[in-house]
């Protein structure tokens, strides 16, 4: 039986704050491949090319026949053989989780697995595996019950492998577009305790104003993330009392590179998008990292939407695409340098949004409603990385699979 | 004479004779620019990045970057900038005489008409009539338009953008025509962002401020400060803008030198 | 399969132990010259004389057998690096045997040393293994408790065992100890204490855990002639096995590799368990004890809480078990604990204990277990030892 999880009690002004910790990161290559599945919210093991033996911990060769391995998806249904709750430890982060529970598994997949264990399964019980990613960066795998019990997500252990926006106070970046206000309102559909929503131009109206600023848990706030003072300032006023940071500023104008494109468009993609990036995350990056163990609403992940087209370029909105390939890639260090200090950065991918900078795109498009549910999503799943939309899905897909192929055909 | 009208000149900014007044709004990110359609380019906000101050970047000095656009803030419309002066000689900030930036103004108080009506169009009429009151507009002069507009500066009200376009005062084409043909300006100055008024594109010809000052070789000022403090004769204004080459204008410092009584 | 051969041709001596200490400030290769010094002065022999050498530590980074055989300034043209924890004393022993029998050498110095610094164990435990670190110690960061915890459970469960059938193993294992003047644990413990002693992993209590320290243990492996030549009693070795990562299809370990040739062992050493006058079974947990004297073949498997209930495990009991205390109360000098129940059983066998005579001991059983790559020990070991020439 899981108890609801309560609101947060206001801090107590003399007490030290909970430092947030890591626990040990150090994991062979092949448990970073792992990782590297887990982050998209797939439940992966090693089978064997040569003889489909399915095979785990992660290793580098078949045990049974020594053929070469590739991680594949599988099922998720397990059973729990024996469990053991575990009262002591040399390590900082379980420390400071203790009772931490764990348990032996017979995964329908094949191998055993030493697992984390949700609070409402039993030795003996069937159980649903995730693969999720712990706050450095590395795969963990947690048994879940298969049906949903009550207050399932408020877990103790499920909610330090989760970002959930419950009880949560969350900064939205750009409240000025759909996207903003959509994300606004579903994180509090969600339960986050209020959503503080950036403007950039306190005294310029924007479509939607009244009606997202009358929602109740909606704080309005200036933020311009072309401007790093204003950054810098919400997050010396702000930056200790939010505990996740959802970056929805976009900047997308249609224009190719060299035949009519306007490098002014390229330029302003860029401060907006990836300078901006680069503001917020060093406003708010240290606070966030001071408050990782910070209790119920510890700070949680820092999320950021972009373009999938950063993946490959796209003809029709070269300097948004190129814009976008910056944002991730500064992305990439960002979310490295957080994992040191327990907060999760996640990358939302999103195809075209229907919005009025995509007229010329034809569908299928995303709507702001789609990306903020995905955005949600990810938060409750603590899913590092989520494309939304079929054209996302479809163009990470083709650019795993063949990423040069799939550059050349995105740009024809 | 020059040298003892300089003399008496400096002796009397020294003794506070003559009086300096700021006529500049503060170059701030915080500071409102103009906002076009959104199909088109749109005008750069100030930003400032710091460089260092004296850190780990700079110990001893403290330095920023700063970006705009060349109408960002109080600034300085050249001729260049506008399609009817593309082709004038000398039409950019780098190429015009020095010698026009020091002149004289002439302060027309359109202030209540503005309180009264966002829209107030500043007609041949009015300056007719204004000109009977107060006396005629001498050449080579500064025509500033005093609205307070200024004061709205940090509320909604300065750009005053609705859902059908801006709404700010400004002048016809008649007004324009007789201030250039007619009293040969220098150019215009105003406390709004623009030196159209805010519905000028629907005006015939559209925007008649810049088409015809420009076209004829005259500037403009904009986003002005304490026009309020000016005499309506006998102010002398200093608006230099930077040598920008090829600049269709540029951010500055605009001061009045004034008599105090 | 040819049958293994037998030990003739060479013999065990000359059993030492570096007393253990909590925490020390020393090196591995300290505690290894500790027990080469005590060595040399139990048989006269100097660094020219030892002509093998055989060495398991955790503790010795960067260096292996190379940098410590330089560091102690030996010159051996036979050695050996067992990083196999609890079986490295009976797969020393094994690897000296053959290369004394087969002339490789003629003095072999078996050595297992560690230190134990505060930092020591949950540093060893991040680098432990390349499987602990991706697929164990994140789970929660328990350790080996955590592992052998839900071994524990399992084998309770599938098995019916109860505690009060480890409390009576560890209770004697702690009377065991009160005569040895080198176990870290000297007060006696009740079977009261042990059941309600604090949960460290449930099922896993305090008293089921053991202390790590810093300590080594030694012993030398040589020919009959040789050791006449020094004076030094020595013991025969009837037989040996040795089996690694057995059953791996097991999902949860219940058994270990001696189940694989424990019948080999018995008939090589023409001998079965009732002979054994003593038994040094390697025992970080108590649940690994049942399962050694199982599959040592004492007791049918799954039979252990019948069988304790039947026996005394003190030295003057049935069957003498871990008779210094076991690393349960003496403690765990790291990989010296794979060595502790070798030098034990000989010094029982020799007949010069460190604490209480087993009355008459003149063979013994000797069991390793190790190492927890992953979720199970992977490695085991047992050897049969006899009693040669006492001096």
């Amino acid at each position: 039986m899981t108890d609801p999880l309560l609101p947060p009690k206001r801090k107590d002004p003399l007490k030290n704050t909970m430092m947030g910790h890591v626990a040990p990161a150090s994991r062979s290559r092949a448990a970073k491949a792992m990782a590297a599945r887990a982050a998209q919210g797939r439940l992966v093991l090693q089978s064997c090319a040569t003889c489909a033996r399915v095979t785990y911990p992660p290793r580098d060769r078949c045990p049974t026949c020594w053929g070469p391995l590739d991680w594949t998806d599988q099922p998720t249904g397990a059973v729990v053989l024996a469990e053991t709750t575990i009262r002591a430890t040399t390590d900082k982060f379980f420390r400071d989780h203790l009772p931490w529970r764990i348990g032996t598994v017979r995964m329908d997949a094949g191998p055993t697995a030493i697992v984390h264990l949700h609070g409402d399964v039993a030795v003996g019980e069937a159980v649903e595996m995730t693969l999720k990613l712990d706050r450095g960066g590395n795969p963990a795998l947690f048994a879940l019950p298969v049906k949903e019990t009550p207050n399932m997500q408020d877990d103790p252990q499920l909610r330090v492998f989760t970002a959930s926006p419950k009880h949560r106070r969350v900064l939205v970046t750009d409240g000025r577009t759909a996207l903003g206000q959509e994300t606004a309102r579903a994180l509090l559909q969600a339960g986050a305790q209020v959503v503080f929503l950036g403007n950039s131009d306190r005294l310029m109206r924007y479509n939607g104003q009244p009606e997202i600023e009358a929602e109740a848990g909606v704080e309005p706030v200036t933020l311009r993330v072309t401007d790093s003072r204003s950054v810098q300032e919400l997050a010396a006023q702000l930056g200790g009392r939010i505990d996740v940071v959802v970056n929805t500023a976009l900047h997308t104008r249609a224009g190719t590179v060299a035949f009519g494109g306007k490098l002014t468009d390229l330029q302003e993609a860029m401060d907006v998008e990836v300078s901006g990036l680069m503001r917020l995350a060093q406003a708010f990056g240290p606070a966030l990292s001071a408050r990782s163990g910070d209790g119920v609403n510890a700070a949680a992940a820092f999320v950021d939407v972009a373009s999938i087209y950063g993946l490959t370029g796209n003809p029709g909105f070269a300097g948004m695409a190129a814009s976008a390939a910056a944002r991730m890639t500064l992305l990439h260090g960002f979310r490295h340098e957080m994992q040191q200090t327990g907060i999760r950065v996640m990358s939302i991918l999103t195809g075209p949004i229907d919005d009025g900078w995509h007229q010329s795109v034809p569908p299928p498009k995303v709507t702001p409603a789609q990306i903020a549910r995905a955005i949600v999503q990810a938060l409750e799943a603590g899913q590092e990385q989520t494309c939304v939309g079929d054209i996302a899905k479809n163009l990470m897909a083709r650019w795993q699979d063949d990423p040069l192929l799939t550059v050349r055909e995105e740009n024809q | 004479m020059s040298a003892s009208v300089l003399a008496q000149m400096a002796t009397a900014l020294a003794s506070g004779k003559v009086k300096c007044v700021d006529l500049t709004n503060t170059l701030s990110p915080d500071f409102p620019v103009i906002v076009l359609p959104a199909e088109f380019g749109q005008c750069a906000p100030f930003r400032m990045e710091k460089l260092s101050r004296y850190d780990d970047n700079g110990p001893a000095w403290y330095w920023n970057n700063i970006s705009m656009n060349e109408h960002t803030g109080t600034h300085f419309d050249a001729p260049a900038h506008w399609v009817t002066g593309r082709d004038l000689p000398s039409n950019t900030v780098d190429a015009l005489p020095v010698q026009d930036f020091v002149a004289p103004a002439a302060v027309i108080d359109i202030s209540a008409e503005s309180a009264a009506h966002a829209d107030f169009v500043l007609t041949r009429a009015h300056l007719e009539n204004w000109e009977a009151q107060h006396g005629k507009i001498p050449p080579k002069h500064w025509i500033a338009l005093r609205t307070d507009w200024y004061k709205r500066v940090g509320t909604a009200g300065y750009l005053n953008l609705l859902e059908d376009g801006a709404h700010s005062p400004g002048p016809d084409a008649g007004a324009m025509e007789f201030l250039v043909h007619d009293r040969d300006c220098i150019g215009l100055a105003v406390e709004t962002v623009g030196t159209d008024a805010g519905q000028a594109v629907h005006f015939n010809p559209p925007f008649p401020a810049h088409s015809i000052l420009h076209g004829n070789g005259r500037y403009g000022l904009q986003c002005l400060t304490n026009l309020d403090q000016l005499p309506t004769f006998g102010a002398l204004i200093v608006a230099c803008p930077l040598k920008i080459e090829g600049g269709s204008g540029s951010p500055l410092r605009v001061i009045a030198m004034i008599e105090s009584v | 399969m040819r049958k293994p051969a037998s030990y003739d041709g060479v013999v065990v001596c000359a059993p030492v132990t570096v007393p253990y200490v909590r925490f020390s400030p020393e090196t591995a290769h300290w505690w290894t010259g500790a027990a080469l010094f005590a060595l040399a002065e139990k048989t006269g022999l100097r660094p020219a004389d030892i002509d093998g050498f055989c060495f398991s530590s955790f503790s010795a980074q960067p260096d292996t057998v190379v940098g410590v055989v330089q560091h102690l300034g030996l010159s051996p043209r036979w050695m050996d690096h067992i990083p196999t924890g609890g079986a490295s004393g009976v797969m020393a022993l094994r690897r000296a045997a053959r290369a004394v029998q087969a002339g490789d050498a003629e003095v072999v110095a078996c050595v297992a040393a560690d230190t134990n610094q505060i930092e020591s164990f949950r540093q060893n435990l991040t680098m432990f293994s390349r499987f602990s670190q991706d697929a164990t110690y994140p789970y929660g960061f328990g350790g080996p408790n955590a592992t052998f915890a839900l071994m524990t459970d399992n084998y309770m469960r599938e098995f019916g065992v109860t505690r009060e059938t480890f409390a009576k193993l560890c209770v004697a294992q702690r009377a065991n100890a009160l005569s040895n003047p080198y176990a870290l644990m000297k007060t006696p413990l009740t079977v009261d204490q042990y059941m309600n002693a604090r949960p460290i992993s449930d099922p896993v209590h305090l008293f089921d855990c053991v202390m790590p320290c810093a300590g080594a243990e030694a012993f030398l492996v040589t020919t009959p002639e040789k050791a006449a030549e020094l004076g030094l009693s020595s013991a025969n070795i009837r037989a040996t096995i040795e089996r690694h990562n057995a059953f791996a299809e097991d999902p949860v370990q219940t058994r270990g590799g001696w189940v694989r040739d424990i019948d080999t062992l018995w008939q090589a050493a023409d001998r079965q368990p009732s002979d054994m006058d003593t038994v040094q079974v390697y025992d970080d947990y108590p649940v690994i004890v049942s399962m050694q004297l199982e599959d040592l073949g004492f007791c049918a498997k799954g039979g252990i809480a019948g069988f304790v209930a039947a026996n005394e495990f003190t030295i003057d009991g049935t069957l003498p078990l871990n008779t210094n205390g076991g690393q349960l109360s003496a403690g765990q000098a790291g990989a010296a604990g794979g060595f502790q129940n070798m030098t034990e059983a000989l010094r029982q066998i020799l007949h010069q204990p460190l604490g209480d005579q087993v009355p008459d001991a003149r063979q013994a059983l000797v069991s390793g277990f190790g190492l927890v790559n992953y979720d199970r020990g992977v490695c085991t070991g047992a050897a049969v030892l006899q009693v040669g020439d006492l001096r």
